[in-house]
């Protein structure tokens, strides 16, 4: 375990990380093995900034056996990753600690990260045929896991292969053997598409009340519920399996006693088809993917924009284009969202700005989805969906009222007119299949207006074109909110998505450094707030630091002609809040 | 149960009050107005009724109906049924599709639906030709065949699509043709009985960009001699006289046609269309040649099997089941439950 730890600080070490390490092992040589005093751990801590401790809170705690979960549990912070070795999960290990119950089925472990991996065995496996004895082949599992902490983090490798090489000279089949396992463990991590993300949680005060720590993935299920719940329609998710976006499906699928039913789809088309189907059929027809089945789905959206039926669809972010990165965080799909659909498909897009605001931002798209009955696309990202924060728990009947009425007897002297509006949303009535005296035929055709009979005329079709984008500007979203605690920033930083956190802390550190700064942030992409315009004018100098190369940047500076200044960084990991911090002191003094 | 109310709808409450804008002699007027005036046997309230397609000449099916209906976009149809008929039990869900819609661009979804088993009655109208798009080869054209696209002939082999559905183990697989109303209503009657998805093959003539098609099963001169009408539990013959039957041969795998008075009558095979294994349907379904000849019609397959919708409603309905108080408080428990903690 030493040996893996020193070899993951050098990697570490020479990716110019500030590294602080606590060695921690017992005097014995051999201490008992699988015991509690027989514990030996090894702590790094590595950031881009300068530290000074080796971390109060480990983030990722590797446990070989029950021992070493039961000796470290107490120092992790909740949301921490946990990457344990399930081959010494026996019964007899289990006694030895004390454990009653295995943690890893009895939920115990429910507010961490737990990443199971049959560490032995599969080491075992992967060595089979080479020329060592079995208890060498047991031993290289430090190395398979050294492999996949090592992807995890991107570390690189070279040093540790050399290194595997001058200590086992003299055994040339050990030398082969860790490599082996080694380069197991790292293929193991990258073909599962094993996650390290720890969002970084904009600092403030905690509220009282109570609290849960939760994934972004976890909280935007579990907002889609409450949406179910609140608005009493049945929820239904169409969904093709894709990293990262998966858990939401895994999550839902829990959920069915709220009426929520889940179908894994043939296809990304055929999930978003049978989404839409189940909103014609007066559901709440969601479908999750990331970017690559968004761009499939594009068709069903413009039929959705055709139609004027609910409709979410949720992007989980990655780094692209193409198959890309799937692991790592990205958010370039900003423009696909707003502008990517043929013909003028204008939807409304939301996205949420932490794991927990993936919670408020389901049930958001709901109600722009229902009350005015459009699709909305919903943009989390990998950072969001597999990081977690505290969550202070809503209260129930707090959350908003998502109550639909639909169209029961015709709504004009001459029958029913499915394109007649609400003069209040613009939105058409939602007459569901089964409703006597309503039989009405709608389709990707352009439509008459009012009687949503097949129209080619011109002058219809300027006016449903202009009255479908009126109908998305139209829609009411919460003015946008700016933090300037002294009202004396010349500089504003605006962000969307998940870079809120790290902004927010660069921010804090300014200040705490004298240096006045303001933070505003869109959770709103499409209609943006009404006061974004106003508010961008009260500053001398606008940031927008983004995870893609400008697109929410593009689109300011198209819409309000301001010289925003795009910071941006494409390396499929998050933003840290000291490299914003240090820009951002850049921008202040020059402003 | 009591019994069902007659509701005493006519074809005429089925026509709605588009004008049907088919090129004039289409084989699709045909077939609207045989589904209109089949449409109250089924003494289903129009409002239940949807029929969803896809894009092509056929899929403008749904706006000539006076019953719930969407046209989508193309090949999707099946998806796009497949959430509507799982959500709501209710309704009576037909999809209206053709070769290149159902069996093209949405080849994926037709498969899916039909192995999955929805409660959908799946009607492909066949004309082996492209024609909204302006006449080219289809994926169920014959190879060679001239068209604007391949004006060398098409270099692809069709899909058979009776061997398709059978492949993906639909348990309905019919055919039909758009000109025998008696046999297109009682195709579509048995499709309506069947529970779980129904594949309905509707030989259709389009007759500006590839007419006659399907003649040599409707001209006298070769439809009885060419024509196999299937019926449940009969031998199956044919010919005007009969004189023509289907034989399974000794050591082979497939189907014969044999001069029926050249075989015992134990020989020929009596049609059973609820044999389990498909390789009978199949075996049927490979008996035309190039030229239609020896073209099965009627029921091939009508098996049971759980229904996709059915079995994703119980799960639902079972777990709401075990709902202890209101969705609410239910919703307040899941979303405390896990580790929780305290800050005052």
């Amino acid at each position: 375990m030493q040996l893996t730890g020193d070899r993951f600080t050098s990697e570490t070490a020479q990716l110019g990380n500030d590294i602080s390490t606590l060695p921690n092992f017992p005097a014995e040589i051999r201490a008992p093995a699988g015991t509690l005093p027989g514990v030996s751990s090894f702590q790094v801590h590595f950031a881009d900034f300068d530290i000074l401790t080796p971390g109060d809170a480990p983030n990722v705690l590797v446990a070989m056996n029950p021992a070493a979960l039961k000796a470290n549990l107490d120092d992790l912070p909740r949301g921490a990753t946990i990457i344990v070795n399930t081959d010494e999960f026996t019964k007899r290990n289990l006694t030895k600690v004390g454990y009653a119950e295995n943690p890893l089925e009895d939920g115990s472990l429910d507010g961490y990260a737990v990443t199971p991996v049959a560490l032995t065995s599969m080491t075992v496996k992967a060595l089979e045929g080479q020329a060592i004895s079995k208890k060498d082949a047991e031993r290289a599992k430090n190395m398979f896991a050294l492999g996949l902490l090592s992807w995890l983090y991107s570390r690189p490798h070279e040093s540790t292969l050399a290194f595997l090489e001058r200590k086992f000279a003299a055994r040339p089949e050990l030398v082969t053997a860790n490599i082996v396992a080694f380069k197991a463990g790292w293929a193991f991590g990258e073909t599962t598409e094993s996650f390290a993300v720890r969002y970084e949680v904009k600092p403030a005060k905690q509220q009282p009340g109570n609290y849960r720590n939760i994934t972004g993935n976890t909280a935007l299920a579990l907002g889609l519920v409450a949406a179910g719940v609140r608005s009493g329609l049945p929820v239904f998710l169409g969904a093709y399996p894709i990293t990262p976006a998966s858990d939401i499906l895994h999550e839902l699928s829990k959920h069915k006693k709220f009426g929520v039913t889940t179908m894994q789809a043939e296809d990304e088309i055929a999930a978003v088809g049978a989404a839409l189907g189940a909103s014609y059929g007066g559901a709440l027809g969601v479908t999750t993917t990331s970017g690559p089945g968004v761009a499939l789905k594009s068709e069903t959206i413009s039929l959705g924009v055709a139609l004027e039926l609910p409709l979410i669809v949720v992007d989980v972010q990655r780094a692209g284009p193409s198959t890309g990165m799937p692991t790592k965080t990205e958010q370039a799909d900003l423009q696909m969202a707003l502008f990517g659909r043929h013909g003028e498909a204008p939807v409304a897009v939301v996205a949420p700005r932490s794991p927990t605001d993936c919670f408020a931002m389901a049930i958001e798209a709901a109600r722009i989805a229902i009350t005015y009955r459009t699709p909305v696309l919903l943009l989390s990202d990998g950072y969001l969906a597999n990081g977690s924060e505290p969550w202070l728990l809503p209260d129930v009947d707090d959350l908003p009222d998502l109550r639909v009425e639909f169209a029961t007897e015709p709504n004009s002297p001459d029958g029913f007119m499915p394109y007649l509006r609400d003069p209040a949303t613009l939105a058409r009535p939602w007459a569901v299949p089964g409703t006597p005296g309503l039989e009405h035929r709608i389709g990707g055709l352009e439509k008459a207006d009012i009687t949503g009979d097949i129209s080619y005329d011109p002058t219809n079709h300027d006016f449903m074109v202009r009255t479908r984008a009126a109908r998305i500007e139209a829609i009411e979203v919460p003015e946008m909110e700016v933090e300037d605690p002294d009202s004396n920033a010349r500089v504003l930083v605006l962000g969307w998505g998940s870079t809120y956190g790290p902004i927010g802390a660069a921010c804090r550190a300014l200040r705490q450094r004298g240096l006045p700064i303001a933070q505003a942030h869109l959770r709103h992409l499409n209609p943006m707030p009404r006061n974004v315009g106003e508010v961008l004018g009260r500053y001398a100098r606008v940031v927008i630091p983004e995870m893609n190369l400008g697109q929410l940047a593009h689109v300011i500076r198209a819409r309000f002609l301001i010289d925003a200044m795009a910071y941006n960084q494409v390396r499929g990991l998050p933003f840290t809040s000291s490299e914003l911090e240090f820009m951002l002191e850049e921008v202040v003094k020059n402003a | 149960m009591p019994e069902p109310i007659a509701l005493k709808l006519t074809a005429k409450d089925f026509k709605s009050d588009q004008e049907v804008r088919w090129c004039p002699g289409c084989g699709d007027y045909a077939i609207l107005a045989a589904m209109q005036s089949f449409m109250p046997e089924l003494n289903i309230p129009r409002e239940r009724i949807v029929f969803v397609s896809g894009i092509g000449c056929s899929s403008r099916f749904p706006y000539y109906m006076d019953t719930y209906g969407m046209h989508s976009i193309h090949g999707r149809a099946p998806a796009i049924a497949t959430g509507l008929s799982t959500s709501r039990p209710d309704l009576s869900v037909w999809v209206v599709t053709g070769d290149g819609d159902a069996l093209s661009i949405g080849g994926n979804h037709l498969i899916h639906a039909l192995r999955r088993n929805v409660n959908l009655k799946i009607l492909l109208f066949n004309n082996k030709i492209y024609g909204l798009t302006k006449g080219q080869y289809s994926p169920t054209s014959e190879l060679g065949k001239v068209t604007k696209s391949t004006p060398s002939g098409s270099a692809d082999s069709p899909f058979n699509p009776i061997s398709l559905a059978l492949g993906a183990e639909a348990t309905f697989v019919a055919r039909t043709i758009d000109s025998d109303r008696k046999h297109l209503q009682s195709v579509l009657r048995a499709a309506a009985e069947h529970r779980g998805s129904a594949f309905v093959e509707i030989y259709q003539n389009c007759n500006i960009f590839n007419d006659g098609a399907f003649d040599a099963l409707k001209e006298p001169a070769t439809r009885d001699d060419f024509t196999i009408r299937l019926e449940h539990g009969q031998p199956i013959t044919f010919g005007a006289e009969g004189q023509w039957c289907v034989i399974h041969p000794p050591g082979g795998f497939g189907l014969e046609v044999k001069p029926t008075a050249e075989v015992e009558s134990h020989e020929i095979v009596a049609h059973d269309q609820t044999v389990a294994e498909p390789a009978y349907a199949f075996a049927l379904s490979r008996l035309p040649g190039e030229d239609l000849r020896h073209s099965p019609i009627g029921v091939f397959r009508a098996v049971d099997r759980p229904c996709y919708d059915d079995l994703v409603r119980g799960q639902v309905e079972a777990a709401k089941g075990k709902l202890k108080g209101s969705a609410e408080s239910e919703l307040a428990s899941l979303l405390n439950s896990g580790d929780t903690w305290t800050i005052v």
